[in-house]
């Protein structure tokens, strides 16, 4: 640990503890309620038609064979809800002319990517409600799809939306300091302008547990109870409120156990929209559930970018600009935050690094594939990639170790609160003493030694050493600076505190979990900032009845946000609870210290009431203070004044077989920084899964494409999500530098691990072949494509 | 239909049922063993794993009609009177779940692993799970959890045997 993180009041027993989670005992003994689970009475089954053509109109539609099929109740087209279905919303307007074409959760007259939704049918079981599906009649006609970014901005492509007149979604342009300024003083000065080209392919999200929805109507009343397996259940109520007409306290929306998310849960999707349709259409209630293979065809894809990136760098190696120029794969139609996550990335392609000039544009472009949105990392992940290869690269440009151009340009310690170029404050970081620790770990030197050793003697098998020094923006955030970028949403947080008479406490979160252990990290808060036991502590969230106000789970905001919202709800119940404490302990409020769960009066420790003997006095109200109302209950909404920038430092030992391609991690070394840690276990927990999932990009994954259109890459079998002899231990260590912008020191974890990690694998593969004249792979490196790399270089060298 | 007799968990179900019904939505939705999820269509991610007698089976590529006469362990009663399994407390201890859903399959997929290897190696361990997915872990906790089991159950074994013991 490099610095202590920052003293609080009371005594912290909690907070920095190992806690095993809470959350556990019902995960690993099955007593689960995922939203497939989910039994009411009545319940019938729907089941989706998708399109099998990437781009087609169509020209006849009829469902009712579907009706005469055993089991089958009801069965719709687009055409049977085109009245009412609305668009499904995208919330982000990036630009004032941004394109934003109809997105129908039921397609009526066209189809726009494989797997776009044509038609419902809604039977009693699952079987028979997928077996009628085969009965719908239905003909296309077949348009050219829309498959590469570049040939779809070319003059004359085909159309996405034909109505739009182009392919382009939108050009987003953000200029800071004069790059061209910085781009001539290079060339005046002997420096250097490098310019690279890299690709962000296509990933699929694959949560293991596939989306589902449960629409339970009581349609005498309009009301609609909806269950979902959702990130975002109070942002859910809201948009179905705004796309279906039902009025907004008519809805109940409930996220129950939720298996995973990764941002593809943080939307509001066509079934979603349908089933509430379906329910009302039909007053029953109607359950949906996604298999594997309609997850990766209609649930959100990420990345998918073409990034050129032109640095200009003395010859020294001293920064002076980057410019930035993307096109990025917006899918067939924008979902909630598409066209936004290339600006998400826009503020951190500068990454540590001071420089004079950044200029930063994005052309976004529709394609006839499944629409992209937010997946772990959102925009930071691709900035990232690109800054630290480009580092990597400009490194071997220039002749200086990697290592000792990150330390020539990088933020040191004692500059923050730092304003980059990019227009952030990055309000606390140390580079300097994570790199150093992870240099210590890693071993450097000597992995230096034997990398030449073996380059010397034309090992087949040569090393590699890939470096990622990244930060990122995260726990999304200021709703000022949201508002600023047109996002359509704010980025406060919510939380209450009750006070049972009994001692117990029960919190309600507006944040929620899918895995990340929010009920334990926010138990030890409470514990400590309330001085009760952690088991005393009880989380309420993912119920829009329960929990009525939150702005959910998404961007490593949880605790960076609603963690506070819950630190300030409990200061209030503290300050309430002082009142109560001064009048039975006949002292003056002020005269009442308050430390581990006891109320003192200074001076004479004796005369002391637990918060509990407080909180039962207030639930009698037998004797309260003049004036103050019997209740500690106390609640808090959180807007933080900045975002929350975790760094890490990163390095990768690869072992790539020259003869096959074949890349093995040897060591991998992760030095994380976020700030006050509340739960290592959690933590680690979150770096070590996130580096798994970032260096799946680099090793494993990818969603592809055939000429037609069609997703090659739609099932698990043939989308290689790594399993556990595919993912290397990491060695993981900490440094502490806290955050100055909350009360508690804290930065967000949720998607640092993904960021970090995928640079440094490649960069680790492109190091162990440069000797052999590579300088680039494409992601996912797979076998043969470091192969093919090595081959073709060694072909133009001879 | 076919008539189809299993145990489950201890508890003899006897049902007609399709030729066609899979284990996994025997399980789910007649008999509402839910605690059993379905992660993928293609036998890849292993969420649903079972042990029927005695040995891991993915039971989205079970029939019903082939669980005929065999006894089926889900995750629901993996834990004997009233204790769980050290598998299910050692993944706990060792955080090696997130969401969860994954972890009925891998918990007992790694029970089945033990029981062919009961001092696995980590690489023994990483490829004894090859069939199981997990998306939030990177499986760093999985490998210790199914390490600190695997000693567990080797001593607890050790000490009831006096046999094993003097080894």
């Amino acid at each position: 640990m490099t610095e202590q993180a920052q003293a609080t009041p009371g005594a912290a027993k909690e907070i920095g503890a190992r806690r095993a989670r809470k959350e556990d005992a019902r995960l690993i003994t099955g007593q689960t309620r995922w939203t497939d689970s989910i039994q009411v009475p009545g319940l019938l089954q729907m089941a989706v038609l998708r399109s099998p053509m990437a781009h087609a109109r169509i020209t006849r539609i009829d469902v009712s064979p579907a009706l005469d099929r055993p089991g089958v109740l009801a069965a719709f087209s687009g055409r049977d809800f085109a009245d009412e279905q609305g668009s499904l919303p995208c919330a982000w307007p990036v630009t004032e002319d941004m394109a934003q074409p109809p997105n129908p959760p039921l397609a009526v007259d066209e189809v726009r990517y494989a797997g776009d939704a044509v038609a419902v049918v809604v039977a009693r079981d699952r079987y028979s409600a997928a077996d009628a599906l085969e009965a719908i009649e239905i003909d296309y006609e077949p348009l050219p799809p829309v498959l590469d970014l570049e040939e779809a901005l070319a003059d004359g492509a085909p159309l996405v939306h034909s109505d739009l007149g182009t392919n382009k979604c939108y050009d987003f342009h953000m200029p800071a300091g004069d790059y061209q300024a910085a781009r001539d003083r290079a060339q005046a000065e002997g420096g250097i302008v490098m310019k690279r080209r890299y690709l962000q392919q296509r990933l699929q999200p694959s949560a293991m547990e596939p989306r589902a929805v449960v629409v339970e109507p009581i349609a005498a009343a309009g009301e609609f109870t909806l269950y979902s397996a959702t990130q975002i259940p109070h942002i859910l109520r809201l948009l179905l409120a705004m796309t279906t007409g039902v009025p907004e306290h008519k809805i109940r929306v409930v996220a129950p156990d939720v298996g995973g998310g990764f941002g593809s849960k943080l939307n509001l999707y066509a079934e979603e929209s349908i089933a509430l349709l379906v329910a009302r259409r039909l007053g029953r209630p109607v359950k949906w559930t996604e298999s594997r293979s309609e997850n990766y065809q209609a649930t959100i894809h990420g990345r998918g970018q073409i990034q050129d990136i032109e640095v200009a760098a003395t010859r020294e190696g001293r920064l002076l600009g980057l410019k930035v120029s993307l096109v990025a794969d917006m899918g067939a139609y924008l979902q909630l935050i598409t066209p936004g996550v290339p600006l998400l990335g826009a503020f951190m392609y500068p990454g540590i690094y001071k420089m004079d000039a950044y200029d930063f544009s994005c052309t976004g472009v529709f394609t006839t594939k499944t629409p992209t949105d937010a997946y772990r990392g959102a925009g930071r992940p691709e900035a990232t990639y690109a800054i630290e290869r480009a580092m990597d690269d400009l490194a071997q440009e220039l002749g200086i170790d990697p290592i000792e151009l990150r330390r020539q340009n990088w933020i040191r310690h004692e500059e923050f609160p730092f304003d980059t170029i990019a227009g952030l404050t990055y309000d606390s970081g140390n580079y300097e003493a994570a790199t150093d620790e992870a240099l210590r770990l890693f071993g450097y030197e000597e992995l230096r030694r034997e990398q030449a050793e073996r380059r010397d003697r034309g090992d087949p098998v040569q090393l590699g050493i890939g470096i990622s020094i990244y930060t990122e923006m995260c726990g999304i955030a200021p709703s000022r600076v949201l508002g600023s970028l047109s996002f359509g949403g704010g980025g406060w947080e919510y939380a209450s505190v009750r006070m049972l008479p009994t001692g117990k406490v029960e919190v309600v979160t507006g944040a929620s979990p899918h895995g990340q252990g929010h009920d334990t990290t926010f138990s030890q808060i409470v514990a400590d900032a309330l001085g009760v036991p952690f088991d005393d502590v009880e989380l309420i969230h993912g119920d829009t009845k329960s929990s009525h106000k939150g702005l959910d789970t998404y961007g490593s905001r949880s605790l960076a946000v609603g963690g506070i919202a819950i630190t300030q709800a409990c200061g209030r119940v503290i300050e309430k609870a002082r009142k109560v404490a001064a009048h039975l302990l006949e002292a003056a409020d002020t005269d009442i210290e308050f430390s581990g769960g006891t109320f003192r009066v200074r001076g004479a420790p004796e005369s002391a009431k637990t918060i509990q003997e407080v909180v039962l006095a207030t639930h009698l109200a037998h004797d309260m203070p003049e004036g103050v109302e019997p209740s500690l209950d106390a609640d808090a909404t959180f807007d933080p004044e900045n975002f929350s920038f975790p760094h890490g430092s990163h390095l990768v030992a690869a072992e790539v077989d020259t003869q096959t391609g074949f890349t093995k991690i040897r060591s991998y070394v992760a030095v994380d920084d976020c700030g006050r840690v509340i739960n290592p276990l959690v933590v680690e927990g979150q770096v070590v899964g996130g580096i798994a999932q970032g260096l799946a990009q680099a090793l494993y994954e990818e969603a592809t494409y055939d000429a037609d259109g069609n997703l090659t890459s739609g099932t698990l079998a043939d989308y290689l999500v790594p399993a556990a002899p595919d993912v290397p231990e990491i060695t993981m260590a900490r440094t502490e530098t806290p955050a100055t912008t909350n009360p508690l020191g804290v930065k967000g974890i949720g998607e640092a691990g993904t960021i970090g990690s995928t640079p440094a694998v490649v960069n680790a593969i492109v190091d162990a072949l440069r000797h052999l004249g590579v300088d680039d792979v494409d992601m996912p490196c797979t076998p043969e494509r470091v192969w093919r790399a090595i081959q073709e270089s060694s072909a133009a060298s001879a | 239909m076919p008539r189809i007799s299993v145990k489950v968990d201890g508890v003899t179900y006897d049902d007609d049922v399709e030729p066609r019904l899979l284990l996994v939505h025997y399980l789910r939705d007649w008999l509402g063993k839910v605690g059993t999820p379905i992660g993928c269509d293609t036998t890849n991610c292993g969420a649903c794993t079972v042990l029927m007698d005695g040995s891991s089976v993915k039971s989205c590529s079970v029939l019903a009609v082939q669980a005929d006469g065999s006894e089926v362990t889900t995750i629901e009663g993996l834990a004997a009177d009233g204790q769980m399994h050290p598998m299910q407390k050692s993944f706990h201890e060792e955080h090696a779940l997130q969401c969860g859903y994954c972890t009925p399959g891998m918990i007992l997929a790694a029970t089945d692993l033990l029981r062919d290897n009961p001092n696995p190696s980590d690489d023994e361990i990483r490829d004894g799970l090859e069939g199981n997915l997990c998306r939030c872990t990177g499986y760093q906790n999985i490998v210790r959890a199914v390490r600190r089991a695997a000693a567990e159950m080797t001593e607890s074994a050790a000490a009831t045997d006096p046999k094993e013991a003097r080894v």
